[in-house]
């Protein structure tokens, strides 16, 4: 008996030898890029000293996070980055739906492509582009903006770079302009997939156009909605860095409303070397960020388990 | 309600004004690289310029070497990244998603993890500029974050499951064939589409990718051409101390910063807007293919 189950193994072993090979590079990378700055996580709890190394280093407990919860910072990052990504996940499902919808009700065969194509080129640029799109737009001395817009309408020129306020409406603006033709293709596919005879027998009972749209097409994309929506909420804890970096310019005067604690962390690593402060806010958003993601799953989990994530 | 044909009219209506607002922030850009620097001075940046010149581009040209080389230093990372990472990423996803495979779940689990787990940016940093030495070099355009995603392993894995039989596997077994064999000659063309759509997504996260050359990299010979863009951005004087502009101008102030800036903004969008229109439907029917479910 015993020699036949490890004649089993051996063969099956043998038989599996090349999958498992093939799984190794993968494996490697994941163990070195992913796993390892896990554990990386007690980094927040020393006082790391270089000459002594960062494993030998001294604990000094929880005083990291003490520090980064004393200033203001960390109510502002936690604020900001919670804020916006409500904002823009509300705002974006909107318009990505009603994309979706109208596009689905254009009879011609060639426009809802070329429209599809061109709300989605915002989506394939790089962050530092957008900056320069942006820039151009709102440039103090030469930007579309200052130079004609306000003109036009009589009103002074605004110093957009020098005052936080108004940074709330840019940011937004600039997301839905560069995500929401991303999210009404998703959409758009899964309207697609509807069967037609759901709006032939609408139609036959008489329902108009706006029943056909509240009672039918988004009621059965409710579960790629849902879907779409929860992995956007699991990230509700982390940013678009290159949103709230590169679009102020990377500005101090701004910061009230652009510091995320994607940018917190950046920029205290990065520029001022305060790795206790940087690690703390890094591990403080690994770990609510973690809880959420479980949360939300959970939830949806509970309410229809064939929407959840996992 | 509404006649159809209206309906249909104002429905185009409101595509064509969204079209626009998508379209002039790029048209903008690419009228104001080709103004003159004082007609940008005196007009701002215009959709039209007002005063056609190419002075921007004439002083990129004077000194070719600095763009030629982030140029370079892109696309090299693109290729060789795209390569590399749609390499690894398919070795990782046909293993897990045979059926028949011990540890099956072991491994996926361990792959899926990544998603909801991460370190965060101190700790990723400090390994790979103290443990790996990565900073400064090539490699650090190329591994930190970029290689591997979970979540395009999945898409592929996904695609395997769904769309190549266990029974042609089998049969192919039975005929002697290796599993190597099997997976090169028969799963990888019959896995076009998914291969194609994440090769796609992964050329333009290369392609785009800024973030790290923003920490790795801080000598200007490995700039890419997006990190080249990045400084040029947000710090307003680095073209200035950083070429020979200075050297063949009488002054610093003679430079057209206005209209510079726009110009190689230009050229750095330019490769995805000339061959947008030749991957858009791919890439639009890439974003659809995955379905994905952990």
């Amino acid at each position: 008996m015993s020699s036949r189950v490890r004649g089993m193994s051996l063969k099956k072993l043998k038989k599996y030898k090349m999958l498992y090979l093939m799984l190794i590079p993968g494996v490697v990378y994941l163990l070195i890029n992913n796993y390892a700055p896990m554990f990386g996580i007690v980094i927040a709890f020393k006082d790391v000293n270089f000459a002594k190394g960062i494993l030998n280093s001294d604990w000094v407990g929880l005083k990291n996070f003490e520090y980064l919860f004393k200033t203001e910072d960390a109510y502002i990052i936690t604020r900001n980055t919670i804020l916006y990504n409500l904002v823009f996940i509300a705002l974006n499902l909107v318009v990505a739906v009603a994309l979706a919808v109208l596009l689905y009700e254009l009879k011609n065969r060639f426009l809802p492509r070329l429209y599809q194509s061109i709300i989605l080129l915002p989506y394939l640029i790089s962050s530092v582009i957008i900056g320069y799109l942006v820039y151009s737009l709102l440039s103090m001395e030469t930007g579309l903006i200052n130079h004609t817009i306000l003109p036009l309408l009589g009103r002074d020129g605004v110093m957009w770079y020098n005052d936080p306020k108004y940074w709330p409406y840019i940011l937004t603006l600039v997301k839905i302009w560069s995500t929401a033709g991303y999210l009404s293709i998703v959409y758009f596919a899964a309207v697609v997939g509807i069967d037609h005879e759901y709006y032939e027998a609408a139609t036959l009972d008489g329902a108009n156009k706006l029943q056909q749209i509240f009672k039918i097409t988004i009621p059965l994309i409710t579960p790629v909605i849902i879907i779409m929506t929860l992995l956007q909420i699991g990230r509700i804890f982390y940013s678009d860095f290159g949103l709230f970096y590169q679009v102020p310019l990377d500005s101090g005067v701004l910061m009230p409303t652009t510091n995320v604690i994607d940018t917190y962390v950046y920029r205290a690593l990065i520029k001022n070397g305060d790795i206790g402060m940087s690690s703390a806010a890094g591990v403080y958003q690994s770990i609510v960020g973690f809880m959420i993601i479980l949360i939300s799953n959970y939830v949806v989990k509970k309410i229809n388990p064939d929407n959840s994530l996992f | 309600m509404m006649p159809r044909k209206t309906e249909q009219w104002v429905i185009n209506i409101v595509f064509i004004a969204i079209s626009s607002l998508c379209l002039i922030p790029f048209i903008l850009l690419v009228a104001s690289s080709v103004s003159s620097e004082a007609s940008i001075i005196r007009n701002g940046y215009t959709l039209f310029p007002t005063e056609f010149s190419l002075e921007s581009y004439r002083y990129l040209l004077k000194e070719p070497a600095m763009l030629i080389r982030a140029y370079g230093i892109s696309i090299f990372i693109t290729v060789i990244g795209t390569v590399t990472s749609l390499i690894v990423m398919t070795l990782l996803a046909y293993p897990i998603s045979r059926r028949d495979m011990p540890l099956r779940n072991v491994v996926s689990f361990f792959i899926f993890f990544t998603m909801l787990f991460n370190g965060g940016l101190v700790p990723t940093y400090l390994m790979y500029t103290n443990v790996f030495h990565i900073k400064n070099t090539l490699f650090a355009l190329l591994i930190p974050g970029l290689l591997v995603s979970a979540f395009y392993v999945i898409l592929i894995r996904t695609f395997f499951t769904m769309n190549i039989p266990n029974e042609v596997i089998e049969s192919a077994y039975m005929d002697g064939a290796s599993e190597f064999k099997i997976f090169a000659r028969i799963v990888l063309p019959l896995s076009t589409p998914v291969l194609g759509a994440v090769g796609l997504f992964q050329l333009i996260n290369y392609w785009n990718d800024w973030f790290n050359g923003l920490i790795y990299i801080t000598d200007s010979k490995l700039y890419s051409i997006q990190v080249l863009l990045n400084t040029i951005l947000l710090n307003a004087q680095y073209l200035a101390s950083n070429t020979n502009f200075v050297e063949d101008m009488v002054a610093a102030d003679d430079i057209p910063n206005h209209g510079l800036k726009m110009a190689i903004a230009a050229i750095g969008v330019i490769p995805i807007l000339v061959t947008y229109p030749f991957f858009q439907k791919y890439f639009a029917k890439g974003l659809t293919v995955g379905a994905v479910k952990g």
